[in-house]
């Protein structure tokens, strides 16, 4: 024991700060979940606060507000999953089909660089774009269409988040696609050419084929995020009057817990969305592991 | 292509009109707010600018750079920036190094491993995370923003997917020569590791200077807020609140050109490091960790 730590005690020794921030910063409020089974009041202390127990999980089902937000959260994530995974693998077929590669560096440029810059830049952007007077409602008004109210009314709020989260990603999502298609095998198209096929036929049989792995992992590992429906990004083009629509899990509990006070049954609603996102992600990556042999480290 | 069909060929020519389009999509966004940003107020007014200036006039730029408020709040985000990616960059190459050895060297490691991927997999979230920063007296200073989120597990795993690529010997070699591990790691493989540590340092000074909500629960006053958050409540709640309103909304639309100036500062740094960035992700450093 005593030869171990003496081998071994540079090795903790690096991981030690580590450790602790971790220790501190995620740990900690871990143990301070408990207060989703009080009556929390900050003065009090967790020591001193009334322990409810289950209560604020059954008014969490039973409040008609909260069940809406858990239908809100899951409507707008999974259109953005599908999405997010149907519109970057057609991307990155078509990209990989052009063959002029000046052209296909300045396109990958351009599509990868929303990524990259915040929300907040965005959703100003976004809020100046489709106001009432601005481009995008110009433009369609060139059409005869009327403007659209896109950030004030609650479906069209809808449509707005996940066609703006597609926008923003769809570029970087389609690296990974990209990757695996420029590790197919040259020969089997050459083969697939020598038979006959056509390049239809060849995408059809050879390249979807090829990177089937990768689009089941990238699809499975997003079930993980199920409940993620975006909480930066709706945080900076929310506003009261779609609510009703608009509201997930994670911009309910900031609204609820911490700007309303209501710590303990804020605190409830990010422990059910963890729990739950917790087992999702265990499932999520067991599957990928059984069905593509999938390991992240 | 000698088996190039005329049915291919007019597929080829949708597909690169559709994929410059898509292209465009993505660019365009950013290209008006720009042009906005250098036009008249009167131009932005009329609703007139499209992907041109109108009037050409750098005043709300003069404005903008004559807002204190926006200096300082750039300065506060320089300084999260800097100092958070120094030390989450070091905390986490620290730790890298011990867990890159292997079981038989370091049988400590699986349990490390554990104990930091479990924090990717649940947390304590929002309320108890404020309430610690809270109690460990870091509300309203620049702690708040840096200490959180210094270790990122996710860097800390493609940090150490690197340095397992790296040849043991090296190590071997260096110890019998009587280098102790700190100097094995600070001279031996973090000067073969500078495009893996300048890539997640560009990683995550993005993330840094993007960051805007810890600014907003964790600072009391405005004049604390760094950059993102401050463009958040100026530009974004500003507007937000103002939604209902219509578009002849004097107040809104005068310093529209004034947003435009100060989102289009806030994402310049971005722009700039963006080419580096890219050649970086390009080799496909951000999927190190994805085995097929």
């Amino acid at each position: 024991m005593r030869n171990y730590w003496i081998r071994t005690w540079p090795y903790h020794a690096l991981l030690l700060p580590a450790v602790l921030l971790c220790l501190v910063f995620s740990y900690v409020p871990m143990a301070g979940l408990v207060i989703a089974f009080q009556r929390y009041e900050p003065w009090m202390g967790i020591g001193g606060s009334e322990w409810v127990g289950l209560e604020h999980f059954r008014y969490l089902f039973s409040y008609p507000d909260s069940r809406q937000v858990i239908v809100n959260t899951l409507v707008i994530a999974v259109s953005k999953l599908i999405l997010q995974l149907v519109v970057p693998i057609v991307f990155a077929l078509m990209l990989n089909e052009l063959r002029k590669m000046a052209l296909k560096r300045v396109i990958q440029t351009l599509v990868y660089l929303p990524h990259f810059i915040s929300w907040v830049v965005l959703g100003g952007i976004l809020i100046d774009i489709l106001g009432t007077g601005g481009i995008v409602n110009r433009f369609l008004g060139l059409w005869g269409i009327e403007p659209i109210f896109f950030l004030g009314h609650g479906d069209w709020f809808r449509v707005t988040l996940v066609a703006s989260d597609v926008w923003k990603e769809f570029g970087f999502s389609a690296i990974i696609f990209l990757a695996a298609l420029s590790n197919i095998n040259p020969a089997l198209y050459e083969a697939a050419e020598i038979d006959g096929a056509t390049k239809w036929k060849q995408m059809l049989y050879v390249t979807l084929p090829s990177i089937l792995p990768i689009i089941v992992v990238v699809g499975t590992l997003s079930l993980g995020r199920i409940l993620d429906a975006g909480f930066d990004q709706i945080l900076n083009l929310y506003n009261p009057l779609v609510y009703s629509k608009g509201d997930i899990i994670d911009t309910f509990v900031y609204r609820v817990g911490l700007t309303k006070g209501e710590f303990s049954f804020g605190t409830a609603v990010g422990l059910f969305k963890s729990t739950v996102g917790l087992f999702l992600i265990v499932l999520s990556y067991r599957l990928a592991y059984r069905i593509a042999n999938y390991r992240i480290f | 292509m000698a088996h190039t069909t005329n049915g291919y060929r007019i597929f080829s020519f949708f597909n690169i009109i559709l994929l410059c389009l898509l292209a465009a999509l993505c660019f365009l966004p950013i290209v008006h707010m720009f042009a906005l940003s250098f036009s008249s107020r009167a131009a932005a007014t009329a609703n007139i600018v499209n992907f041109w200036p109108v009037g050409w006039t750098s005043e709300a730029y003069t404005a903008t750079l004559g807002n204190k408020a926006f200096l300082r709040s750039l300065l506060i985000a320089a300084e999260r920036t800097a100092g958070g990616t120094a030390l989450s960059m070091a905390v986490i190459i620290m730790a890298a190094y011990s867990l890159s050895r292997t079981s038989d060297r370091f049988p400590g490691r699986t349990a490390y491993t554990w104990f930091f991927v479990f924090t990717m997999l649940f947390s304590g979230g929002l309320i108890p995370t404020y309430f610690l920063v809270n109690k460990l007296g870091m509300m309203d200073t620049l702690w708040a923003l840096i200490l959180p989120g210094a270790v990122s597990v996710w860097n800390l795993i493609l940090m150490l997917n690197f340095f397992r690529t790296l040849p043991k010997e090296l190590e071997d070699a260096a110890l019998i020569d009587g280098a102790g591990h700190f100097g094995v790691l600070a001279r031996i493989y973090l000067p073969i590791s500078m495009p893996a540590v300048a890539t997640l340092s560009l990683f995550s000074m993005v993330g840094h200077w993007n960051s805007w909500f810890d600014g907003v629960i964790y600072m009391s006053t405005m004049d604390r807020y760094p950059l993102a958050s401050f463009l958040h409540a100026m530009v974004v709640s500003e507007n937000l609140t103002q939604i209902g309103v219509t578009a002849q909304d004097v107040a809104n639309i005068s310093n529209r050109t004034v947003k435009a100036a100060q989102l289009f500062i806030g994402s310049l740094p971005i722009l700039l490091v963006y080419p580096f960035l890219q050649k970086y992700f390009d080799k496909g450093i951000v999927l190190g960790s994805v085995k097929e």
